[in-house]
């Protein structure tokens, strides 16, 4: 425990350092869109048939799982790798009384802050615009950090396994991450989705973390045991996802 | 010396990654404040032996006691009183001097206040105090080596792990590191470290042992291993001429072996002044001569052979 919150100190005091560029990337730039996008855009869409509500509430719940989901992902591939390859830190953090899921827990704290804190400003911004319509709308940062460690954990077992020459960083951003936010219920309902195509958005992680924050954010919050279900699916990929990467951190480390 | 006497404690100890056996059954023991190399070519098995007493590699076979403990069931608390400064450099280079300390004295459970107060020490011991609050990108190899050491110390530790300490380093910034690293040996800290630069294991250690493909091939002080593989003086002659293998025949029963290199040959004698005065007897005139004392690396090169190892 001590040791993951070692872990998190390293984190937080660089982060000191790269904050404001982060910044940009995690929720101005977002911001941006969901406000350029919903104003404009949703002037044109019927809200008719997503329940009432301008586009704009519609769309910002989304979003922000969505940049959680980004964010998640950004910081668990280049930071990761550069640990076990270019700076070796984890190496350096293996030679000290430390254990191998102090770094996985310790850098896993780290995310979940920079997501949850990400998610909270943008929450803020949106709620400005009107686009949020109940205190409920809190809930929004435990799901984003939940959404944060189910897509965040795999990846990291993932990133375990590259080297300095092989990435595939590009090819997940490319064939699962995009796929995932258009998808995945952040832009229209998955019921427009063809019908093949709306069981990739049911296993999806995003997908319940949408409905969690749209649920959250609006007046009509849904049924409880469909919002149990959005949270126990993202907990499986979570448990699952950590577990593999305490497997892959182990491999790599411990030769 | 009973095992409970050592701070390492090795039997028979091996390390295989897949078919390649890169530590192959070593027998090791290591007192409380001695001075302790592992010397010979890369490849040897310096560093999967380091890595091994680091408790940060499973060893494959063998009995292995660090402090007196078991690395695979307690890693966390023997490494807690270790201080390694790995062969390549971690340090995060984006951080500063001191905030490379600090972050890493938290992995110890030190205190955030003990920990400024600990890496201003070690920062002055390594002589980098004017650099505290610059960004590691900043230094140069040598003071980013000395940053490590530095960080190697920062939980007070029973014993020093250093791999290869001063590879890469220019001579002034080696030999303050050599300066600092006696020190720490004065103050009786335990020092155990790999090179392969036979100077720096003259001046640091006690005791060695020299590893070549995996075993241990020789073992003793530096003078002692000398002494027992190599003569007291060696004569270094050069004849005109591109080829010095004809002279060489000529050189039987001069000193108590020859060697031929293709610019010199090496007559490894007790007395090299002596035996210069038999060779001008014989009517042969060398174009250069230089008679020198035996060092650790004619017992290294006798010992691990003159083959370049990539």
């Amino acid at each position: 425990m001590s040791g993951a919150l070692a872990v998190l100190n390293y984190n937080l005091v660089g982060y000191r350092r790269t904050w404001r560029g982060s910044a940009l990337t995690s929720f101005v730039l977002p911001v941006l869109f969901v406000l350029g996008f919903g104003v404009a855009v949703g002037s044109y869409v019927n809200t008719g048939q997503l329940g009432g509500g301008t586009y704009l509430a519609y769309l910002a719940p989304g979003m922000i799982a969505s940049t959680a989901m980004q964010v998640a992902f950004g910081e668990s591939t280049w930071p990761i790798q550069t640990k076990f390859t270019w700076v070796r830190t984890y190496h350096a953090m293996i030679a000290a009384p430390l254990a191998i899921r102090d770094l996985v827990f310790g850098d896993m704290t780290f995310l979940v802050l920079r997501v949850v804190s990400s998610s909270a400003v943008f929450l803020f911004v949106t709620s400005l615009f009107g686009a949020v319509h109940s205190w409920w709308a809190i809930g929004v940062l435990p799901a984003c950090g939940l959404l944060g460690v189910a897509i965040a954990a795999p990846v990291f077992a993932f990133t375990a396994t590259m080297d300095s020459s092989t990435n595939y960083f590009a090819f997940l951003q490319r064939f699962i991450v995009i796929p995932m936010s258009l998808f995945a219920g952040v832009f229209y309902p998955i019921s427009k989705l063809p019908v093949f195509l709306q069981p990739l958005a049911w296993a999806s992680p995003l997908w319940h973390a949408v409905e969690i924050c749209r649920a959250a954010t609006h007046t009509n919050h849904g049924s409880l045991w469909a919002l149990l279900g959005h949270v126990a699916y993202l907990l499986l990929w979570a448990v699952v996802g950590l577990w593999l990467a305490l497997r892959q951190y182990r491999r790599r480390l411990s030769d | 010396m009973t095992s409970a006497d050592s701070l390492i404690h090795a039997r028979s100890l091996v390390k295989r990654f897949g078919d390649f056996t890169a530590v192959d059954g070593i027998d090791l023991d290591v007192r409380a404040g001695e001075a302790f190399g592992f010397l010979g070519p890369n490849g040897a098995g310096k560093s999967s032996t380091m890595r091994m007493i680091g408790c940060v590699s499973k060893p494959s076979a063998g009995t292995l006691r660090i402090l007196g403990r078991d690395p695979e069931r307690d890693g966390v608390a023997i490494r807690a009183k270790l201080g390694v400064c790995p062969q390549q450099d971690t340090l995060d280079t984006e951080l500063t001097v001191r905030q490379n300390l600090t972050t890493y004295a938290r992995y110890f459970g030190i205190r955030r206040r003990a920990a400024r107060a600990k890496a201003d020490e070690l920062l002055d011991f390594v002589q980098l105090s004017e650099r505290t609050d610059a960004k590691v990108d900043s230094l140069s190899g040598g003071m980013k080596r000395r940053v490590t050491i530095a960080r190697a110390l920062i939980n007070d530790p029973e014993m020093v792990l250093l791999d290869e300490p001063t590879t890469g380093l220019d001579p002034q910034a080696r030999h303050l590191v050599w300066e600092r690293l006696f020190r720490l040996k004065q103050q009786g800290v335990t020092l155990v470290l790999t090179t392969h630069y036979m100077d720096e294991a003259e001046q640091l250690c006690d005791r060695l042992v020299v590893m070549d493909g995996g075993k241990i091939v020789a073992e003793g002080a530096p003078r002692e291993l000398i002494e027992r593989y190599s003569t007291r003086e060696v004569l270094e002659i050069r004849f005109a001429g591109d080829d010095q293998s004809p002279y060489a025949e000529k050189l039987d029963g001069v000193g108590e072996r020859t060697e031929v290199l293709p610019d010199r040959i090496l007559v490894y004698a007790p007395d090299g002044d002596a035996a210069l005065v038999s060779i001008t007897d014989r009517g042969l005139h060398p174009s250069s001569v230089l008679v020198r004392r035996s060092s650790l690396e004619d017992v290294f090169l006798h010992l691990t052979g003159r083959t370049l190892v990539e």
